[in-house]
């Protein structure tokens, strides 16, 4: 599967990632001959097989909706990179 | 003292041989004078150490020691620690110093255990070199041009050279295996689910699992004794009874069965590595064990679902990077979206962004179906194919990689290449059982490792496997040429 350069900027844009000009075409390059490693599972008839998420078909566990820890924004705020008032700071959304 | 095991340490603490404040100091005396030329260590905590190994002193002479007081050890740099950074390998933690603790290190710190540091490995686990370490390479410590492995390269180098008697480890993909292999020390991958994952920074939730890697068996035994067990902050935690994994160790191997699938042993694979394995088989026949063969057919697909649902994973997870809440921001953002992209595509090193943006295309809009389901179909069949053959034998052995530790840069250039070398370890992940590795043999100075493979929580029975070997042999005790 050939991706383009115009597609890598697409998935960096939906990935959120910045990505500098001259490093497109490499990385047009290499996810193009990863994606043609992935492809070889597209030969495998697979109609009849369940998808697997987990090897011992656990599920979630669901817990009682009671409130069991305590506050500590304080200590988890103090690796922000920056916060006001117990909140965090990011650039204006709204005008 | 530096080529003891955990087992002749924890002897030489009750004896009163030494002291553990002794014991760390020599060690932090050792990594200060010789970690440059390995690399193998992210932080050190020489400070924490010392204040860890006098409690742990204290508790021996107020008559409270467990099996585990007093032990230095190193974990990977992906295990969060409260007070101490946590880095992750990557310039996106640099400046991250956890605010808790994982629960495998909490479970380390109330066993008496020393924390000597955080070692070195691949951004975010991702990498089979270590070379995609914001921190640069660590080396492997039986020719510094080659690669430790990875992704816990760092731990691996850290106990060959003789820098930490034993280390944590992670293994998404091969990532305790393999470079356990490569640097000729033994390296455990428990079934998915017996070690908690919370506080282990994620890379692919479904398949990230803890593990011990240590110098020998029994060491591992002892590591996993400390490291197992059910916990409510993993929700994919699995209830089931911790044995003690040291218990069984002891059990001779009269009637084992050994498969040897024939997928593990291709015409392409080095004949070094397939010699050096055999004649770890031979020693395991005549250590009473029969040898049959079996197959794993689907083994080919096991690369290719990989890389689907381990990126895809990895761009969900790796989200929660945003420049806002921790980690690295960009300078002067003009608004919302340059916030997220500058600060992700500055923090990021290639090959997480690489894997970022397979997994943020194979989630996109129209292409689930084709990539990450049919992904999730071929793992069942990976993990029948395990089953079926587990039904005929006990346990399953093979190399661990294809080649021994390869040159420093030599596949940096092409990830693909890079990724055909955990062609042997990766299919474990998907289908959530055990393995270990431990040395079996050399090729040109460098280490050769033999994969045990066993059914899910058979971890007893792989250390008692590997144990036996090492009893039965010295492989184990070689030591890199300078250490």
């Amino acid at each position: 599967m050939a991706l383009d350069r115009s597609d890598v900027e697409k998935i960096a844009h939906l990935a959120r990632l910045q990505i500098d000009e001259q490093d497109i075409p490499e990385y047009t390059k290499n996810l193009s001959s990863i994606l043609d490693l992935v492809d070889q599972m597209q030969a495998v008839d697979t109609s009849d097989v369940e998808p697997m998420a987990n090897a011992l078909d656990a599920v979630q566990r669901l817990r009682a909706d009671v409130v069991t820890e305590e506050n500590n924004r304080d200590k988890l705020q103090s690796v922000a990179p920056a916060v006001e008032n117990g909140l965090f700071q990011v650039p204006k959304v709204i005008e | 003292m530096f080529d003891k095991t955990l087992a002749e340490l924890a002897q030489g603490l009750e004896n009163g041989d030494f002291s553990s404040v002794e014991l760390t100091q020599a060690y932090l005396d050792r990594i200060n004078a010789e970690d440059g030329k390995y690399n193998s260590y992210i932080t050190v905590t020489g400070e924490q150490a010392l204040d860890q190994a006098k409690a742990a002193d204290e508790t021996r002479a107020a008559g409270n020691a467990g099996a585990f007081t007093g032990l230095p050890i190193a974990h990977k740099d992906i295990f969060c620690t409260e007070g101490v950074r946590t880095s992750c390998a990557s310039k996106m933690l640099d400046n991250f110093i956890s605010p808790y603790n994982a629960t495998v290190v909490n479970k380390f710190n109330a066993a008496g255990a020393v924390m000597l540091g955080k070692t070195n490995m691949d951004e975010f686990a991702m990498g089979s070199s270590n070379e995609s370490s914001f921190y640069g390479p660590s080396k492997n410590p039986w020719d510094t041009d080659r690669v430790p492995g990875g992704s816990s390269g760092g731990s691996a180098a850290a106990v060959a050279a003789q820098l930490a008697p034993a280390a944590t480890g992670t293994d998404t993909g091969g990532s305790i295996r393999q470079p356990a292999a490569l640097c000729g020390i033994t390296g455990l991958k428990p079934t998915y689910g017996r070690v908690s994952r919370f506080g282990m920074i994620a890379f692919a939730s479904s398949l990230d699992q803890g593990g011990p890697m240590t110098r020998t068996a029994e060491d591992a035994a002892m590591m996993l004794n400390v490291m197992a067990g059910f916990d409510l902050n993993d929700s994919t935690s699995m209830q089931q009874d911790v044995p003690d994994y040291t218990a069984d160790l002891s059990k001779p191997l009269a009637g084992l069965k050994i498969g040897l699938p024939k997928e593990f042993f291709p015409a392409d694979l080095s004949p070094a590595i397939a010699e050096q394995v055999q004649n770890a088989i031979k020693e395991y026949e005549a250590l009473g064990a029969t040898v049959k063969e079996v197959s794993l057919p689907n083994t080919a697909l096991a690369i290719p679902a990989y890389y689907i649902i381990a990126p895809s994973e990895a761009s969900s997870n790796l989200s929660r990077f945003d420049g806002v809440r921790y980690g690295y921001r960009c300078e002067s953002p003009v608004d919302l979206e340059d916030l997220y992209k500058r600060s992700r595509g500055e923090g990021f090193g290639t090959e997480v962004k690489r894997r970022i943006m397979v997994g943020a295309y194979a989630l996109s809009e129209g292409f689930y179906d084709a990539y990450y389901k049919k992904a999730q179909q071929i793992r069942r069949l990976i993990k029948q194919d395990y089953v079926n053959a587990l039904n005929e034998v006990d346990v399953i052995m093979g190399p661990t990689t294809p080649h021994p530790a390869f040159k420093l840069g030599e596949k940096t250039s092409d990830p693909v290449a890079m990724y055909m070398e955990d062609i042997f370890t990766i299919s474990l992940n998907l289908a959530g059982m055990p393995g270990i590795s431990i040395p079996c043999g050399q090729t040109e100075g460098l280490p050769v490792g033999l994969q045990i493979i066993g059914n899910y929580f058979a971890e007893a029975k792989l250390l008692n496997v590997a144990h036996q070997f090492q009893v039965a042999t010295d492989w184990h005790k070689k030591t890199p040429q300078g250490i």
